[in-house]
C-alpha cells in the first residue's frame, strides 16, 4: 500500500480547485462540523425544495481529503432528489468503511470512487467524511427532524 | 580533550539508543522509524521493560493490605517508587507525592478539591494543554467561580502584562503550563509565582512536558503543586504524579472515596488516611509505579543536565534547519531561548494531516492537528499545526529525515 493510493489524481484536483465552495444565499438549514482530533471544520448550507437537494453550499478548512470530499460531494448531491442523494451517501459510507475491500460504483458514486484508497487510513476515514456527515444533519435539520449534534 | 568534547563522549547517543529497543524497527520493510511524537509520549528503555515484568513475574501482589512476603515485596517496590520520585523532583517529604493516572488525573483532582466560591477567580493561560484547561472550566461553572487566562503575543510567549491585569485580590489559583507541548515556550515560572504570591493564590504548574526533558525542583520553582505524567519521561502509561506542598495537600478533602483512602469507616462516616493515601483509592497502578521508578533511575543515570544538553543542541539544529524550508513558519519561539524540543510549524499550503500522512509513509513519526491546545492555535490563527518534537535519543539524523521529507511533501503536493 503507498501512499499514493490515497492522493488520486482527482482527490488533488478538486483540493486545488474546489466546487461549490462559498456560503450561498438562500438555505433551509445550516450546520457546523468539526473533526476534533485534527481540527478540521466545515460550515455547510443546504436548500431543499420540496424531496429536492436544490443546493449546498459550504466554507471549510482542513486537510486536501476533506477539502476534496466536500466539494465531490456538493458534486454529486446537488440536484438530486433527496432518495437518490441519500442512497449516495450509504453507499460512499459503505466504502469509506470497506478498508479498501470494496469495488465502487462508479456510475453511483462518480468521482467519489478516488476516496476508495482512503478507506485503509482509518486516520483519514473521518476527513472523507466529514462534510457527508455535515450534509446529513443539515438535510435532517432543514425537514425538521431532531437535529444531530453539530459538533 | 576539550570539555566539550568529553561532554559529547559521555552522553553516548548510539549507546543510549540501544536501550530502546522500538528504534530498530521498521515502519515498513526498508523504511527505519525516525519517531519525532515525543510530546505525545515517549519511547520505553529495555530496564524499564524488564522492571515491570520481573515486578510480574516474581513480587505481584496487592499492596499495604497484606503480610505474606510477596504483599510486602510489592509495597516496598510501590513505596520505593514513591521515594524515587520524590528524590528526583527534591520533595521536602515523600507524603507530598502522590500517584494518579496521569497529569490529566492530578490537575482534576486539585480542580475537584481547591475550594472556591462565586467571586473568586481562576487564572489560566492562553496556550494550556485542555488538560489544564477544562478542568479548571468545570471547576469554575461548578461553583460559580471566574475563568481568567493570560494572553500571549506574537513570538509565543506568555503576555506578561497581562499579568496585573489577570492576577488579582479575588485570584485563589493559578494554573499554568511550565513548558508547551504546542509551542514549546518554558515559561518564566518565578514572574507568575512572585504575582501570585503577591495576592495569596495557589500555584499550580503542569510540568508534563518539562520534567522529562530538564527535570525540576519543586522546592525552588516555588509552587503549590506540580502534575506530571511517566510515559512521556520514558515510563509506562497509566501513571501520573501530583506533588503538593503538605499543608495544601492535607487542608483539601478527598478526591475519590473508596479503599485505602480511609482511616476509620463505619456506616454513619468515615474519616481519611494521611498523606499520600488519603489521595489514592483503591488498588493502585503497582506495576507502573515501579516501572516508573525504573524510568526515574535511568534518567537519573543519564543525567537531566546531560539530557537537557543533548536535547537543546538538537533543538538548535531543528530550528536552524527548519526555517530554512521554503514556506515554513514556526508557531512558537523561533530561537532556543527559553524553549523546549517540540516544535510546531505550518508549511504553506499545505494541510498538516497532508504533511504527517506523507511524512509517514517516509517513516517519519510527527504529530498533526491542534495537540489538545486548541485556543493556543486560534490564537495563532492555524487550525492545525505539525509538530516535531525530540528526546534523549534523538539524533541529527532523524531531523535530517525530517527536512528532507518536508522537501519531498512539497514537491508532492507542487506536482
Ligand atoms: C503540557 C501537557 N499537559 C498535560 C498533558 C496530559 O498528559 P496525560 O495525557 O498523560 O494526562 C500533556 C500531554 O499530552 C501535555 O503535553
Amino acid at each position: 500500500m503507498t501512499v499514493d493510493s490515497m492522493y488520486q489524481e482527482i482527490i488533488l484536483d478538486h483540493y486545488k480547485n474546489p466546487h461549490h465552495r462559498g456560503l450561498r444565499e438562500p438555505f433551509d438549514a445550516e450546520v457546523r462540523h468539526l473533526n476534533p482530533t485534527c481540527g478540521d471544520e466545515i460550515t455547510l448550507r443546504v436548500q431543499l425544495d420540496g424531496d429536492t437537494v436544490k443546493d449546498v453550499s459550504y466554507d471549510s478548512e482542513g486537510c486536501s481529503i476533506s477539502q476534496a470530499s466536500a466539494s465531490v460531494m456538493a458534486d454529486l448531491v446537488i440536484g438530486k432528489d433527496l432518495a437518490s442523494a441519500t442512497s449516495t451517501y450509504d453507499e460512499f459510507l459503505e466504502l469509506m468503511q470497506s478498508k479498501g475491500q470494496l469495488e465502487p460504483d462508479e456510475d453511483v458514486l462518480e468521482d467519489a470512487i478516488a476516496f476508495a484508497g482512503v478507506s485503509k487510513y482509518p486516520a483519514r476515514v473521518k476527513c472523507a467524511l466529514l462534510a457527508w456527515m455535515a450534509w446529513r444533519d443539515a438535510v435532517g435539520q432543514a425537514r425538521g427532524e431532531v437535529g444531530e449534534s453539530t459538533t | 580533550m576539550t570539555l566539550d568534547a568529553a561532554a559529547k563522549l559521555a552522553y553516548d547517543i548510539s549507546r543510549v539508543r540501544k536501550d530502546f529497543p522500538i528504534l530498530d524497527r521498521e515502519v515498513r520493510p526498508g523504511v527505519p522509524l525516525v519517531y519525532l511524537d515525543n510530546a505525545a509520549t515517549s519511547q520505553k528503555p529495555q530496564q524499564v521493560l524488564d522492571t515491570m515484568r520481573d515486578y510480574y513475574e516474581q513480587h505481584n501482589a496487592n499492596v499495604h493490605r497484606g503480610i505474606h512476603t510477596l504483599a510486602e515485596e510489592a509495597t516496598a517496590l510501590y513505596e520505593g517508587a514513591r521515594d524515587k520520585v520524590a528524590s528526583f523532583v527534591n520533595a521536602a517529604d515523600r507524603r507530598e507525592v502522590i500517584f494518579t493516572k496521569n497529569s490529566t488525573e492530578a490537575l482534576n483532582l486539585l480542580a475537584r478539591t481547591i475550594p472556591l466560591a462565586a467571586g473568586d477567580e481562576v487564572v489560566v493561560t492562553e496556550m494550556e494543554h485542555h488538560s489544564n484547561l477544562v478542568p479548571w472550566q468545570l471547576a469554575t461553572q461548578r461553583t460559580g467561580a471566574t475563568l481568567k487566562w493570560i494572553g500571549l503575543t506574537d513570538d509565543g510567549r506568555l503576555d506578561l502584562a497581562d499579568l496585573d491585569r489577570t492576577i488579582t485580590s479575588k485570584t485563589k489559583v493559578v494554573a499554568f503550563v511550565h513548558q508547551s507541548n504546542l509551542l514549546g515556550t518554558v515559561n518564566p515560572v518565578d514572574v507568575v509565582v512572585a504575582k501570585a504570591r503577591e495576592v495569596g493564590a495557589i500555584t499550580v504548574l503542569d510540568a508534563s512536558q518539562s520534567v522529562p526533558h530538564m527535570g525540576i525542583d519543586v522546592q525552588a520553582l516555588g509552587v503549590d503543586a506540580v502534575a506530571f505524567t511517566g510515559h512521556k519521561m520514558c515510563g509506562p502509561t497509566g501513571i501520573g504524579l501530583l506533588w503538593g506542598r503538605a499543608e495544601l495537600l492535607d487542608s483539601l478533602p478527598p478526591f475519590l472515596g473508596g479503599g485505602e483512602m480511609i482511616d476509620e469507616v463505619t456506616m454513619a462516616g468515615s474519616t481519611w488516611a494521611v498523606l499520600p493515601h488519603k489521595f489514592e483509592a483503591g488498588t493502585p497502578m503497582i506495576a507502573e509505579a515501579v516501572g516508573l521508578g525504573a524510568a526515574i533511575d535511568y534518567l537519573s543515570d543519564l543525567g537531566m543536565d546531560a539530557i537537557r544538553d543533548h536535547e537543546h543542541e538538537l533543538t538548535a539544529y531543528a530550528l536552524e534547519r527548519l526555517q530554512r524550508v521554503e514556506g515554513l513558519r514556526i508557531i512558537g519561539p523561533a530561537t532556543t531561548e527559553d524553549r523546549g524540543g517540540a516544535i510546531s510549524f505550518a508549511l504553506d499550503g499545505i494541510h498538516p494531516h497532508d504533511v504527517g500522512q506523507l511524512l509517514d509513509e517516509l517513516g517519519v513519526a510527527v504529530r498533526v492537528g491542534h495537540h489538545c491546545a486548541r485556543p493556543a492555535c486560534l490564537r495563532y490563527g492555524v487550525p492545525a499545526t505539525t509538530r516535531a518534537s525530540v528526546h534523549l535519543y534523538t539524533t541529527t539524523g532523524e531531523i535530517d529525515a525530517l527536512v528532507e521529507g518536508l522537501d519531498h511533501v512539497r514537491r508532492y503536493f507542487s506536482r
